[in-house]
């Protein structure tokens, strides 16, 4: 069983972003990037699986500007066997990411895909979702737990009410949640053997699909601050604002 | 212009997050009329038929709705939006909306919108990205706009309407995904993302059996829902969906009380539109505190058990 999994470049999930000043998008020059952390997951889930002896191969790919070799470098790192760059410098959205995701699988026949539940800069969680209904396969979002049974998978997801469990036929689309695993980090002598396994890069245009980006994004603001309050000094003073300062209790 | 509002419910009631899309929807000006799929679900068919602004709802009623699995709900709404001219498509910005909403645009070939936080005009919204820490306006030409949106934004929709009721033909059963069982947490307690009041738990609160000892009875002296930070969710102290923040749920109560939090930008994303906040931490440069409307530096140990007791006091 092949697993495909899409791995997203994006700001560290430490750094605060900053608009530009002219607020037609968020600084990212200095920026300190990494893969998305909810891909690194998914990473890790899909080498367990191979180590396992559940899947025979651990495809990672990631779709955009040449430097997202790096993302890809650390997925290898982490133990997928090979990685590919769907290369483009255009801005991609969702939409077009499940496109060219959809392209990528139809070529490497993956049984199972693993996305991340959302990526942390657009916040969109959209992608796995598109994707599943792009291939026409069942989508089970949000996993927490996931057992693979020869044709079938049985995901257990964090839906709002609790947990849900799910039985699917292979292939579907999975998208990580934060408690499905803890990643592991490379370690040196897997980081320098990440640098030797195999990276394909396909040009975007390659994979004949449409990726133009069908929303404009018109303007970036920081939201209005709020403003730090004061300090109480005890219990009693905190009671007392809260009763007749703020009037909520 | 007509605006379709994709309800969830459990085939009797309908989740809040309805109401609030039910609201956003009618920001569109035009008629709105919300999709009930389900299985023997003619209570939540009534409860949308008698939300304000609705005017009609559409059901379809069959064993393979009940459980509300995405492929056959994408699929019946797909048929729907494009029979039937829909301009717009709504869901609640839940787990049950996020699931659907994109799967329903790429059925439609659209880009979805997710978590829009303001309408300013069909096909001009705004939403938050990276965490919370920068609003995008976004504009969208797609002849059929499919959202999610935050319900934090949008006031719940009242009750008072009179919507027509009409029965859909269900669409086959597409057989793919298989519910197995659900463990759902019950509690007495309001619930979190509707609440008036939060109190929140995270890792100071250092286990379980301490997160109920201490945060309980402050809940309960409140009236309050319980959440939690990620770190709390993840030691085990408490079920997934208390978790609130980028990645779990979004809160924005009267009152947000944070105890033993230290205010990462992923917690601050889920709380910090809360009218009220109170955090108590032993460490006074924890960056809650930057946020906090009222501080209070101390051990939660001390401080939780004096403020229970304080409260009790008129
Ligand atoms: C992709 C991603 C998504 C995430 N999504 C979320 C999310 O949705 N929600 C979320 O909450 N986090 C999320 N996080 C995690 C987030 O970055 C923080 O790690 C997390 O919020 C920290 O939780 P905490 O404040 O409980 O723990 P800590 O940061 O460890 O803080 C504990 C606090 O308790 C205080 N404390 C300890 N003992 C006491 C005591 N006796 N009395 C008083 N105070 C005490 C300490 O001073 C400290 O400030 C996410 C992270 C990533 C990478
Ligand atoms: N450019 C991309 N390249 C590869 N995978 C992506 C890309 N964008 C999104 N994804 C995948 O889709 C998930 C959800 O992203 P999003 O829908 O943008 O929140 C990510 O966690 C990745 O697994």
């Amino acid at each position: 069983m092949k697993i495909l999994v899409p791995v997203k470049r994006v700001v560290d999930y430490n750094v605060k972003v900053r608009v530009k000043s002219d607020h037609s998008g968020v600084e990212l020059s200095g920026v300190k990037m990494a893969i998305n952390p909810f891909d690194e997951i998914s990473v890790e889930e899909a080498v367990r699986l191979k180590e396992a002896g559940i899947a025979s191969e651990v495809i990672a790919v990631s779709c955009g500007a040449a430097v997202c070799q790096e993302t890809l470098r650390t997925a290898l790192a982490m133990g997928a066997d090979r990685a590919i760059l769907v290369e483009t410098s255009a801005e991609l959205q969702p939409l077009a990411v499940g496109k060219l995701l959809k392209a990528v699988a139809e070529r490497e026949q993956p049984q199972l895909v693993i996305c991340g539940k959302q990526a942390i800069d657009d916040d969109a969680n959209q992608t796995g979702q598109i994707l599943a209904a792009l291939m026409g396969w069942g989508q089970a979002t949000f996993a927490s737990k996931l057992l693979v049974d020869k044709g079938t998978i049985r995901v257990t997801r964090e839906v709002d009410g609790g947990l849900e469990t799910l039985e699917l036929p292979l292939p579907a689309v999975v998208t990580s949640d934060l408690r499905l695993n803890e990643p592991r980090y490379a370690t040196l002598p897997n980081i320098m053997k990440a640098k030797k396994k195999p990276l394909d890069v396909i040009p975007a245009a390659d994979l004949g699909v449409d990726i133009a980006p069908r929303l404009r994004h018109l303007q970036h603001a920081e939201p209005p601050a709020r403003k730090a309050g004061v300090k109480v000094a005890d219990v009693a003073e905190l009671i007392e604002k809260l009763r007749h300062d703020a009037k909520v209790i | 212009m007509k605006v379709l509002v994709i309800a969830e419910h459990d085939n009797h009631k309908l989740a809040a997050a309805t109401l609030n899309a039910i609201s956003a929807a009618q920001q569109f000006g035009g008629e709105v009329q919300v999709l009930v799929a389900g299985c023997d679900c003619a209570a939540a068919v009534s409860e949308a038929g008698a939300v304000q602004g609705v005017a009609q709802v559409l059901s379809a009623n069959a064993a393979h709705y009940r459980d509300q699995l995405v492929e056959n709900l994408a699929a019946l709404a797909a048929g729907l939006v494009r029979d039937e001219g829909f301009n717009a498509v709504l869901a609640g910005g839940s787990s049950f909306g996020k699931n659907l909403a994109p799967r329903l645009a790429a059925l439609l070939d659209v880009a979805p919108v997710s978590d829009v936080v303001s309408i300013a005009a069909p096909g001009r919204y705004v939403r938050p990205i990276y965490a919370g820490n920068v609003m995008v306006s976004v504009e969208s030409d797609e002849p059929m706009q499919v959202l999610t949106v935050r319900t934090t934004a949008f006031e719940a929709a009242a009750a008072g309407g009179n919507a027509t009721l009409r029965e859909l033909s269900p669409r086959e059963d597409l057989g793919v995904s298989r519910l197995v069982g659900r463990e759902l947490s019950k509690s007495e307690r309001p619930e979190l993302t509707a609440a008036r009041i939060v109190v929140s738990g995270g890792r100071g609160l250092s286990s379980g059996e301490k997160y109920r000892e201490v945060m309980e009875p402050l809940a309960d002296r409140l009236g309050a829902a319980l959440g939690a930070s990620r770190a709390a969710v993840d030691a085990g102290f408490v079920p997934n969906d208390y978790q609130v923040g980028q990645t779990g749920k979004i809160v924005a109560p009267d009152l947000y009380v944070a105890v033993g939090i230290s205010g990462a930008i992923q917690h601050l994303a889920g709380m910090k539109d809360s009218k009220v906040i109170v955090a108590i931490n032993k460490d006074p440069d924890a960056p809650i505190f930057q946020v906090s409307d009222y501080g209070l530096v101390g051990d939660l140990f001390e401080m939780v058990p004096e403020l229970v007791a304080g409260l009790a006091v008129q």
